[in-house]
């Protein structure tokens, strides 16, 4: 540990250097892949220099230049990406050709066609796929999104086994492999070859490896059961890692060469085995526990706080890998360790940046290893055909495969709670697909050391091809036909999730009760240990308060609900049908209060409102932080059709619209869209005045310029005292309706809460965010009488516009009403606090009515 | 072997015991060990001060509940001898495959109803075949402690019920909660390995 840790300061001190390395290494590939592009562009590589110069000389200044070399490196990156990603694009345009053939097969298939089209051109394989490039700037992403999207607790839950597969599994099928072939040489059966028994441990070892790329490739498609899944694919990453390490040690030996190799050696080669790997996982968890700290104290720099996960892994990378650590064992448990706590400690848009960013990386990079794994074949010159050697590596690399599976699921099925089926153990064996690393691991075998390197490349492609293509295409039918346990795709439920707690501890109890130290006696003591230590140093303390699963899966329900409701809404058109009197029914499954905590929800949906007043609805209304919403569909159908012509004219004609609703500040560091309140107001006020202003003209005597029908004030106010308060409301003096607009931000909410009351038989809902403010029922048509005359309709308009500002953000708060932190749940509470319930002015005019 | 022998046959109605439960004569012995290491004075019964001996068991959340349920099981019992001892912690057995069909056709106990009736009685306390709010709300309470307010306890509370509750009584029935735990796998959740 102290060893290791001093490794890794210096490390530090060493990255700049090992970066500006790493960087060169990249360059020089590419840039041996695009010299030979140079024949297709006419440009030749070593003269452009010279004859630019000249250029430049003869014809003075140029006005352009045409200057491919400058660029050449990264377009042409950039021109194989677009490549690939076209690819892609192209067969999922139609999915029933992915849905038989996987894609990660239809990848190479077009990779074979560039390629071709490439040789065709140049006459020589001008682009194949670097080592340096595949291990360095595509491998490390799938290998992180992999480990940050793992499913955590299945992982460590299955850990033994995994590790069992990948370990035990990995050996036996590198060294099986290998000596078999061995076996078979000497038995004479692939004529006169120039490998030794090292090498063909060489090429067992590259073998051997199930790559996750491929793996995930094909199983996220068959959606096999959850546990079978986390075996194959968390044996295909690991193993990537203890495979690096075991070609590494084989390729030691050969240089070594066998005559020196010794007892001692052979020892050694195994400690560094466990020390490399288990050292990669180890700067892992170190740099996980850096990125975790580091999040703690990203608050105010959110934007750039996701690009810390990218490379802050990356260097757990590049780190173990200086160290001749694994590095990929390390990118992946950076990303396993760290995935828990830097979601809580993030913001959450930032977490869905990370979320997203990663697929793209990971999707795009896993997308070039295949195109290129077809690329890289059409190389006549790699192309070493011996029957027996092929042949033989394809039997023994299967067969082995079963063998290990089989054998390792026996002795891990004795242990295991839930044994691993005969069926699923045939998938696991099946699912033994062989890719980019086994590929990468062949094209670094030196050729000085071993002389048959193409053969090796040759069957190694074909090993790939075998397994990618043909398994993963035969993948699909074959877990159907065996009926295999599917992963059972079910929707979140609280319920589920409470159960489940429960279940752990009473599992913990009857463990305690039975005297036995198990499973879930381990899981409890490190769930006690993680709350006391880990979260307490790697949290935020504000994530940390509220980071219970339970309440985060009832959060994420809520925001569900939430974001349905708005679409809903988008989809009819507008929020309005929320608001519309019959069709709302919002469930207020909140108790109001001990008294109220019965009848409350029904009387809600169900029965008539006439009784309760309005200060109660104000009170519940204050005194409520959470609401859950339910959306009833149906109850709103049949009801809409009458009102939406309705409602739709109301809207046209007086929604305000405001001239943008994104306002972006250009600023790096933050980026916020409308969020202050004070807009809105500002709107508001705006919008008041110009209303005055026609109104006074209208006053005047002059003809408003655009003349508005309904006026639902009126409208109100002259039902609810049935006809006796039309000469009322005329005599209502308009001065006092001016003095309505200055103050009209608290008229709006108290002025909807008090004429709702009568038509409570159609409201059901008492919410301010659903209130149903002026939708005019389509029994209340204004009477002709009231549609000419009344000219200070024009106060609706601007109150609609205030109030019904769907993506005000007090609205949207509302949706979401169940903050987390408790701070938050009272700054809520105290938005509605705010605002006045009623308005004096209201009251006073209700007063002259009764 | 003699030792085993002498233990099984201090055993009362052991065959019946070991068919009923599933159990092979190895775990009933070594429950047997369990059992008499419960139990402090060898009265050869426990009662509840004896389970609430165990450290561990006293800082789960919902121990009392599952101690209950060790008392549940006959009527008004205040004491547990060795046969609902094996029986309560027959539930957790992991279903078995292999078991021939015919045997399991009086319902295992270790079946997935059983496991779910089990669960299902540490929620009704007052064993009215429902869970009402109030009881949910207190598993609830004991489950999520100090992490969130009682507020947002209740409206986790009211959601909950609301998932599971079909003919809107505010409870949730054995049925109700069955069919809501329908694509949870109770076989794997509700068993623990016993040592042989």
């Amino acid at each position: 540990m102290e060893s290791s840790f001093g490794c890794w300061r210096r490390g530090l001190v060493l990255m700049p250097f090992a970066t500006c390395l790493f960087l060169l290494c990249a360059v020089v590939p590419v840039c041996d892949a695009a010299a030979g592009e140079e024949d297709i562009w006419g440009v030749s590589n070593s003269s452009s220099q010279n004859t630019e110069g000249q250029e430049q000389n003869n014809s003075g200044l140029p006005i352009v230049t045409f200057r491919w070399n400058h660029v050449q490196t990264p377009f042409l990156v950039s021109v194989w990406i677009i490549v690939g990603c076209l690819a892609k694009m192209v067969f999922e345009l139609n999915h029933r050709v992915t849905n038989i053939f996987p894609e990660s097969g239809l990848l190479i298939l077009i990779g074979f066609v560039l390629g071709g089209i490439v040789w065709g051109a140049d006459k020589k394989a001008t682009f194949a796929l670097q080592p340096t490039t595949f291990f360095y700037y595509l491998l490390p992403q799938i290998i992180l999104d992999a480990g940050y999207c793992m499913p955590n607790k299945l992982f460590f839950s299955n850990m033994g086994a995994i590790l069992v597969y990948a370990v035990i599994g990995t050996c036996w099928n590198a060294g099986a492999v290998g000596i078999s072939l061995w076996g078979c040489y000497e038995g004479g059966a692939m004529g006169h070859l120039e490998i030794g028994f090292l090498q063909f441990l060489l090429f067992g070892s590259l073998l051997s490896a199930v790559d996750p790329v491929a793996v995930i490739a094909v199983f996220e498609e068959v959606h096999v059961n959850e546990v079978l899944f986390i075996l194959v694919f968390g044996e295909s990453l690991l193993n990537d890692g203890v495979t690096v390490v075991l070609y590494n040690v084989c390729d030691a030996f050969v240089s070594l060469g066998a005559a020196k190799i010794n007892a001692a050696e052979i020892i050694k080669g195994i400690i560094s085995f466990f020390v490399v790997a288990f050292g990669g996982a180890l700067v892992g968890v170190i740099f996980a526990i850096i990125l975790c700290l580091l999040t703690r104290c990203t608050k105010n720099i959110q934007i750039i706080e996701a690009g810390f996960i990218f490379v802050i892994s990356y260097l757990s990378y590049l780190t173990a890998e200086m160290l001749s650590l694994s590095a990929i064992m390390a990118i992946t448990f950076c990303g396993v360790c760290s995935q828990k706590y830097i979601n809580v400690n993030m913001d959450e848009r930032s977490v869905n940046t990370v979320r997203y960013a990663m697929k793209v990386f990971a999707n795009g990079s896993e997308t070039m290893i295949f195109v290129f794994l077809g690329i890289s074949a059409i190389d006549p010159a790699i192309w070493v055909w011996n029957t027996g050697f092929i042949l033989l590596t394809l039997l023994f690399v299967f067969v082995y495969r079963i063998m290990g599976v089989f054998f390792l699921t026996w002795f891990l099925n004795k242990t295991r709670l839930v044994p691993v089926e005969t069926i699923e153990q045939v998938i696991m064996s099946y699912g033994g697909l062989r890719g980019g690393v086994a590929y990468a691991l062949a094209t670094v075998l030196d050729p000085v050391k071993i002389k048959e390197k193409n053969l090796m490349l040759c069957t190694t492609f074909l090993v790939i091809y075998f397994t990618v293509v043909l398994q993963g295409v035969t993948m699909k039918p074959l877990v159907k036909w065996l009926k295999v346990k599917r992963s059972a795709q079910s929707e979140l439920k609280l319920i589920e999730k409470l159960n489940n707690r429960t279940f752990e501890h009473t599992l913990c109890a009857v463990e305690d009760i039975c005297g036995r130290i198990g499973d879930n006696w381990w899981i409890r003591g490190w769930n006690r240990f993680e709350q006391k230590w880990i979260c307490r140093y790697l949290m935020k303390p504000s994530a940390r308060k509220s980071q219970d699963y339970l309440f985060g899966v009832f959060h994420q329900l809520n925001l569900e609900d939430a974001v349905n409701y708005v679409s809903e809404g988008e989809r009819r058109g507008s929020l309005a049908f929320m608001r519309s009197e019959d069709a709302a029914s919002v469930d207020f499954k909140k108790k109001f209060g001990t008294d109220m905590s019965d009848i409350m929800p029904d009387i809600m949906v169900n029965t008539d409102f006439n009784g309760l007043d309005v200060s109660m609805s104000s009170v519940t209304r204050e005194s409520v932080p959470s609401v859950s919403l339910e959306i009833h569909e149906n109850d709103t159908k049949n009801l809409r059709n009458n009102n939406d012509v309705n409602v739709h004219h109301l809207l046209q004609q007086h929604l305000y619209k405001s001239r943008k609703h994104h306002r972006h500040k250009y600023s790096r560091s933050h980026f916020s869209i409308n969020q202050s309140e004070d807009e809105v107001q500002e709107i508001f006020q705006r919008t008041m005045r110009s209303r005055l202003e026609s109104f006074k003209s209208a006053k005047m005597g002059v003809a408003p310029a655009k003349k508005i029908s309904k006026h639902p004030q009126k409208d109100r106010q002259q039902k609810m005292s049935n006809g006796k308060s039309l000469d009322k409301s005329k005599a209502h003096p308009y001065g006092d309706e001016d003095f309505e607009f200055s103050d009209g931000n608290s008229a709006s909410g108290g002025e909807a809460a008090t004429y709702q009351t009568p038509y409570a038989t159609r409201s059901g809902i008492v919410n301010r965010a659903f209130m149903p403010e002026m939708d005019t029922p389509p029994t209340m048509r204004t009477p002709p009488w009231l549609s000419q005359a009344e000219t200070d309709g024009s106060v609706a308009p601007s109150q609609r516009a205030q109030r019904s500002l769907p993506w005000s953000p007090s609205n949207i708060r509302r949706l979401a009403p169940l903050r987390i932190s408790n701070r938050s749940t009272d700054s809520f509470i105290m938005a509605d606090v705010v605002k006045p319930p009623e308005n004096p002015e209201d009251r006073n005019s209700r007063r002259d009515e009764t | 072997m003699g030792s085993r022998g002498s233990t099984l046959s201090k055993i009362p109605n052991v065959d019946k015991l070991m068919q009923e439960t599933g159990f092979s004569q190895a775990h009933i012995i070594r429950l047997h060990d369990r059992f008499r290491a419960l139990d402090n004075d060898e009265k050869g019964y426990l009662c509840p001060q004896d389970f609430e001996a165990i450290k561990e068991l006293a800082m789960n959340p919902i121990g009392d509940r599952i101690i209950g349920a060790f008392f549940a099981q006959g009527p008004q019992q205040e004491t547990v001898d060795f046969n609902s001892f094996v029986k309560v912690l027959a539930h957790f057995r992991p279903t078995d495959k292999n078991r021939p069909k015919e045997s399991t056709s009086p319902d295992p106990i270790n079946s997935r109803t059983n496991k779910l009736k089990f669960a299902f009685q540490l929620y009704d306390q007052d064993k009215d075949g429902k869970i009402s709010r109030d009881e949910l709300l207190q598993v609830l309470r004991a489950m999520l402690e100090m992490q969130v307010t009682e507020e947002q306890l209740e409206s986790i509370t009211d959601r909950t019920i609301q998932e599971s509750d079909t003919d809107r009584d505010n409870a949730i029935s054995f049925e109700e909660f069955r069919k809501s735990l329908d694509k949870v796998n109770i076989e794997h959740k509700m068993s623990i390995r016993f040592l042989r």
